[in-house]
């Protein structure tokens, strides 16, 4: 989500890299690109001036100038403050320490993803945290929103509270309560209705609402599109409800998702999760130095590993990290992956997650690249030799018009997967190196690999 | 990090009288350097996006630098300024009588609120004794299709739904034929939501639309995007691409009862200039009205709109 942001940080920087010395005068050329870049990015205003004044605070002055290369400690102060911003290193869980049934609840403007990420939730709490749950929904106000909350129920496997036809939200919210008490349930998630937060009455009603239940999480659901209003709805929500986490839907969009950022100055509160995708399974835990690694160019290669491990399997997702940084990555390792992608989620939010994704991401989209593509690909793969799959290079003229004739496709087509599967390993090739190189010759870019392997050593198992 | 936070938190809170109560803050003095900052601010708090503040600044800088204004004066003319760039989209939607029905495909990215958007045009449909009819094409969505439903009997109008996870493009064409056969004036197709960025799913679109013109080649009539107002610069990418695929012919903004400006709209004019239907105020039948270019100038500055009548 953040891809813009980081083409526009890595341009900047490799200005910066170029010079010698750094000037103050430098330092404040490059932050008023930074300012843009996250103002474009939708940063808030108040927030994205707050930035860039602790880092200019800290770029100009001995920090810069004792430094090896300018531009890399001024990269890494931006990371830093960046990581810090969104919150510091690791993903903060759910807290579940209350004496059952533990009431959350969800609240939001409209459209923003709570019922949703209410279904995610419960998918979530039941699958890995091994709880019980009882969905409610208090959303009188949305035609059949009770029902849409019903069904995903259903689809995540979990309990809903029967719908009383015309009982007001408070009092559901108390129903929910005494069922979850009295039926022994461990979590009772709360979804709410969409409201304006300028919406008196509405707000004067979830304050109610909190009240009668004292939720022990009551997570703020936001659209990762949010533009400037994002400080106004984060303010006012918290000041009615004191927000305890946020999550972050619509993540597999293209948004550069600078609503995060402005949702944490202003709460204080964690990002919990994001929703990346319309399945029931499709909320991951949020790292803030996973998004600010993304926010810089690098990519989410960990997220990438994750999510494959769930979906795949631990040994194959550990095969195939290894593979992809040491960069012996072959055509068959990408048949296979091929698929797997299908259970991995959609396209966009895969390569989303790949380093030096700007490039390829734009050519997957160039090529109007779909899970037909992904068909065909591993159809021109399946005619292959096993010694082209493992050498492609040896695939000349007549061997391309072989595999095309024997897949049904064309000489483009193999060209276009032979390039792109070139395009690939280079990619991955580099990101290897530059994480055993180190600093100081590596770069900006080692710099942000070595932060990604501080988040490899100590893994989060997922189950 | 407490301390840090309180005092962010101050920060912002200033800030934000200084945004909201910004323009006031120059009343009766010079539009120096420093004004005009704050005007630019006003605007990219609004979601214009700093390119686009910067240039209607630079505008106005040129007309107005140096002179003194006071706080009214001031508003009037960025009004004004931002209206002029508005006026050539501002264009309600009209029904083609001469087709029978107008098919009207609905589209947009998930929770943007295309079918409360579908609720309130058939509304108003009825309320011009027209006769609409609506087709749930969200056949993913848990409920959306009953959602589409309590819309129908709030509005008393047909509304023709498949099975769950049924294909959007069928139904669409069934719609269509029913429609055609009972000489309907409006077809409202409502769609799921999909990220433009997923291909597979706009290519889904895509379909429908094949599939409406083996009925009629002419359809869809009209292609209406619905535009959260609270979403930011990535509204450009959504309108970009949904153009791209299914050459929207409108747009409509929704949920600008709330504290979002709906700024981007005035980006959005500047670079497709495809028109703008309608804005949505409210979760009522009724809360929709024209967009009007001037009365929204004048809310993205802060100066309220012009007395009704």
């Amino acid at each position: 989500m953040f891809d813009a942001l980081s083409d526009k940080f890595s341009g900047i920087f490799e200005g910066l890299r170029r010079r010698g010395a750094l000037s103050e005068a430098d330092v404040n050329e490059a932050l008023r690109e930074v300012r843009l870049a996250m103002l474009e990015a939708d940063v808030a205003l108040p927030v994205v001036k707050d930035f860039i004044a602790r880092v200019r605070e800290r770029a100009v002055g001995s920090e810069v100038l004792d430094a090896v290369s300018p531009g890399q400690q001024v990269a890494k102060i931006v990371n830093d403050a960046l990581v810090e911003a969104l919150g510091g290193a690791g993903a903060v869980p759910l807290n579940l320490n209350a004496p059952a049934p533990i009431p959350i609840l969800l609240v939001g403007l409209q459209g923003s993803g709570k019922t949703t990420t209410a279904g995610k939730l419960a998918l979530r709490l039941r699958t890995r945290e091994r709880r019980r749950v009882l969905l409610a929904s208090l959303d009188t106000q949305r035609p059949a929103a009770q029902l849409q909350l019903a069904q995903l129920a259903e689809r995540a496997e979990v309990v809903s509270l029967p719908i009383v036809a015309g009982q007001a939200p408070v009092e559901i919210a108390r129903r929910a309560m005494d069922v979850g008490r009295r039926e022994g349930y461990d979590v009772v998630l709360l979804d709410t209705a969409g409201r304006l937060s300028i919406d008196q009455a509405l707000m004067d009603e979830v304050r109610a609402i909190r009240a009668a239940t004292n939720p022990v999480e009551t997570l703020l659901v936001v659209d990762a599109m949010t533009g400037q209003d994002a400080v106004n709805t984060a303010r006012a929500f918290h000041e009615a409800l004191g927000i305890t986490g946020v999550v972050l839907t619509r993540m597999d969009g293209d948004a550069r998702g600078g609503a995060a950022l402005s949702m944490r100055q202003v709460t204080g509160a964690p990002i919990k999760f994001s929703g990346s995708g319309e399945k029931i399974d499709a909320l991951d835990e949020f790292h803030p130095e996973r998004v600010a690694g993304r926010i810089l160019g690098l990519g989410d290669i960990v997220g990438l590993v994750e999510r494959a491990a769930e979906t795949i399997d631990q040994d194959e997702a550990e095969r195939l990290a290894k593979k992809m940084l040491k960069g012996s990555f072959t055509l068959e390792d990408y048949a296979a992956q091929l698929k797997q992608i299908g259970k991995m989620g959609s396209l966009g939010s895969i390569v989303g997650m790949l380093p030096g994704l700007g490039h390829l991401k734009q050519k997957i989209e160039d090529a109007n690249l779909d899970q037909t593509v992904f068909k065909r690909q591993q159809a021109i793969i399946s005619s292959m030799t096993i010694q082209e799959r493992r050498q492609p290079e040896i695939i000349k003229a007549s061997r391309k018009k072989r595999i095309a004739a024997g897949s049904g496709t064309s000489v483009t087509d193999v060209n276009r997967l032979l390039k792109q599967f070139d395009d690939m390993s280079t990619m991955m090739k580099k990101m290897g190196k530059m994480g055993q190189k180190g600093l100081m010759r590596g770069g900006l870019s080692a710099l942000m690999a070595q932060a990604q392997q501080g988040g490899r050593g100590n893994p989060r198992r997922p189950f | 990090m407490a301390g840090f936070f309180s005092r962010l938190k101050q920060g912002l809170s200033r800030s934000t009288q200084k945004l909201t109560g910004g323009l006031a803050a120059i009343t009766k003095r010079r539009l120096d350097d420093e004004a005009l900052e704050e005007l630019e601010e006003t605007l990219i708090a609004a979601d214009l996006g700093p390119a686009v503040a910067k240039r209607i600044i630079a505008n106005f800088r040129r007309t107005r630098f140096g002179t003194e204004v006071t706080d009214r004066e001031i508003r009037e003319s960025l009004a004004t300024e931002i209206a002029t760039i508005l006026e050539p989209v501002a264009q309600p939607f009209r029904l083609d009588p001469t087709r029978k029905p107008h098919v009207v495909l609905v589209v947009g990215v998930n929770g943007t609120g295309k079918t409360t958007t579908i609720g309130k045009l058939a509304l108003q449909f009825r309320e011009e004794n027209k006769k609409p009819v609506l087709v749930a094409g969200d056949t993913f969505r848990a409920a959306a299709v009953e959602q589409l439903q309590i819309w129908g009997e709030r509005t008393k109008s047909p509304v023709i739904a498949g099975a769950t996870n049924a294909d959007a493009a069928g139904l669409a064409f069934e719609a269509l034929t029913r429609a055609q056969r009972d000489q309907a004036d409006v077809l409202l197709i409502d769609t799921a939501g999909r990220l433009h960025n997923k291909a597979a799913l706009m290519e889904e679109l895509r379909k429908i639309i094949r599939v409406l013109r083996k009925q009629d080649e002419t359809a869809p009539h009209s292609v209406l995007l619905v535009l959260d107002a609270t979403t930011g610069q990535n509204a450009i990418q959504q309108v970009r691409v949904f153009k791209e695929m299914v050459d929207v012919t409108g747009l409509v903004v929704t949920k600008l009862d709330g504290s979002a400006r709906g700024g981007i709209v005035v980006a959005l004019a500047e670079e497709f200039g495809i028109p703008v239907h309608a804005v949505g105020v409210g979760e009522q039948a009724g809360d929709l009205r024209a967009f009007e270019a001037v009365d929204f100038a004048r809310g993205l500055v802060g100066e309220p709109e012009t007395a009704p009548g």
